[in-house]
């Protein structure tokens, strides 16, 4: 049993491997959620537009893609655009997929964040001669950040684990090279590192998490 | 009305409409320098909205606004320089709550008026100062009562150093041992020469303070007088029935 699932030996060889599978989730993480943050942000300030014309094509963007699975649109972007002519590599597909993924995902939860914060704000910010743009970014933003800071980090806990699927496109993110490493060694054990790996990076998190929505339960 | 001094705000033929709702109905209200004109009246009569008119917060649906020689409707006027030029205090006081309290008194200091950060605390400390908070400088709104918040507000707008003060209900959230702290430093910024104009329930601060007492009812301006007349003879039913009734309580 332990010879199968913790084998020292084999955890030993397959180590360099998952290291550098584990540098490609942390780079893949450090690329897609502040893309997917600035996509969300850009979602979430044009739904305060207005004009119907901007709303509506995007309110039918976020529904579009928070309903696509991840998975199917990484694998069409993989597999299916190749045949008109565009190949993006493996890290350009992840990326452009979580991008339109999970900027709907955190356009949704900034957008809350936003209606959350009290049209006085706005109003006396305004009214000492702000423009629209710093009233925004000085007055409504921090508190919107703050308002909804629990999401936004559960948001991003799901990013980090959805890196995995980058394994389907032949990127070598953690779990496609904790495969290799099984595949070469014909013994899991590399799996089970992997999963101790996620596990380590991850629970810090979500222990945070769990803090702060405690903090803000206590504070309502 | 009898008017000696230049006239700073000139409201004219005011009309505003939220939907099929006709909440201003034609009003004009003139304010001359250094005056200090209390708007009183039921809710709903329109007065909160006249003073977000003027300094469009709320876009009238006629009329003309203009503030210090500034036409507030023309939209080739830079509204938020104009603003600049007009604080306004609310019920609510609106503080930001993620600053602290010079931190709410700076921001427009330095991001608006452009003054570099360390002559934005000096001014900003000295607003403090004024309404008797320096010592609250970075204090956050939620550790502040809500007469220092208030007062932390009024400092936040006499920073920019305006040239008329609009007061949107300024006691009507306080509790009534925290009132007093705010009549003062809008008594003491009257003293100073300040224009202001005052929505508000505060009938004894309008005896002491106002020159002129404006009666708003179902969006017009019914009656206006100095408030010795406005309170013991006035002339409408309207303004009679309101004014026995708040003097009943």
């Amino acid at each position: 049993m332990l010879d199968t699932f913790f084998n020292i030996a084999i955890m030993r060889a397959a180590w360099p491997i998952l290291l550098a599978g584990l540098g490609n989730t942390l780079l893949l993480s450090a690329t897609v959620v502040p893309l997917g943050l600035l996509g969300g942000l850009v979602l979430a300030l044009l739904a305060r537009s207005r004009s119907r014309w901007v709303r509506w094509p995007l309110m039918a963007w976020v529904d579009f893609f928070r309903a696509f699975p991840p998975l199917v649109l990484l694998i069409f972007l993989y597999a299916g655009l190749p045949f008109a002519g565009i190949e993006l590599g493996g890290f350009g597909c992840v990326a452009i997929a979580f991008f339109l993924n999970t900027g709907a995902y955190y356009g949704e939860i900034l957008r809350a964040g936003i209606d959350s914060v009290p049209t006085g704000q706005s109003e006396a910010a305004r009214s000492t001669g702000l423009t629209r743009g710093q009233t925004m970014a000085f007055v409504v933003l921090p508190q919107a950040v703050r308002n909804v800071l629990p999401d936004l980090m559960s948001n991003t806990l799901e990013v980090v684990k959805l890196t995995a699927l980058g394994s389907v496109v032949a990127m070598p993110e953690l779990l496609f090279q904790a495969r290799q490493a099984q595949s070469l060694t014909y013994n899991p054990t590399p799996i089970v590192a992997a999963a101790i790996i996620y596990f380590a990076l991850l629970w810090p998190l979500v222990r945070l998490l769990s803090r702060l929505e405690n903090r803000a339960l206590r504070t309502g | 009305m009898i008017v000696e001094a230049p006239l700073i705000v000139e409201a004219r033929g005011i009309h505003k409409h939220f939907g099929a709702l006709h909440v201003l109905k034609g009003v004009d209200l003139l304010v001359a320098e250094r005056e200090l004109v209390f708007v009183i009246g039921p809710s709903g009569s329109g007065k909160s909205t006249l003073l977000r008119c003027l300094n469009r917060l709320e876009e009238p649906s006629a009329g003309s606004v203009m503030v210090d020689g500034i036409d507030m409707l023309d939209r080739r006027t830079d509204i938020n320089r104009a603003r600049q030029r007009i604080g306004m205090v609310f019920q609510s006081f609106n503080l930001y709550p993620h600053m602290t309290a010079l931190g709410n008194v700076t921001l427009a200091l330095r991001k608006v008026a452009q003054k570099p950060r360390d002559e934005a605390e000096a001014l900003g400390l000295a607003a403090l100062d004024r309404v008797g908070l320096r010592d609250r400088a970075g204090h956050t709104p939620g550790q502040l009562s809500g007469g220092q918040a208030q007062r932390v507000a009024i400092a936040r707008a006499i920073a920019l150093e305006p040239r008329v003060m609009l007061f949107d209900e300024p006691t009507s959230s306080l509790d009534p041992e925290l009132v007093g702290s705010v009549l003062a430093v809008m008594r003491e910024l009257r003293e100073s020469g300040m224009t202001m104009v005052v929505v508000s329930h505060e009938m004894g601060f309008a005896r002491a303070a106002a020159d002129r007492v404006v009666f708003m009812d179902d969006g017009l301006i019914v009656e206006q007088g100095p408030p010795a007349a406005i309170f013991a003879a006035p002339q409408q039913a309207r303004t009679q029935a309101f004014i026995s009734q708040i003097q009943r309580h």
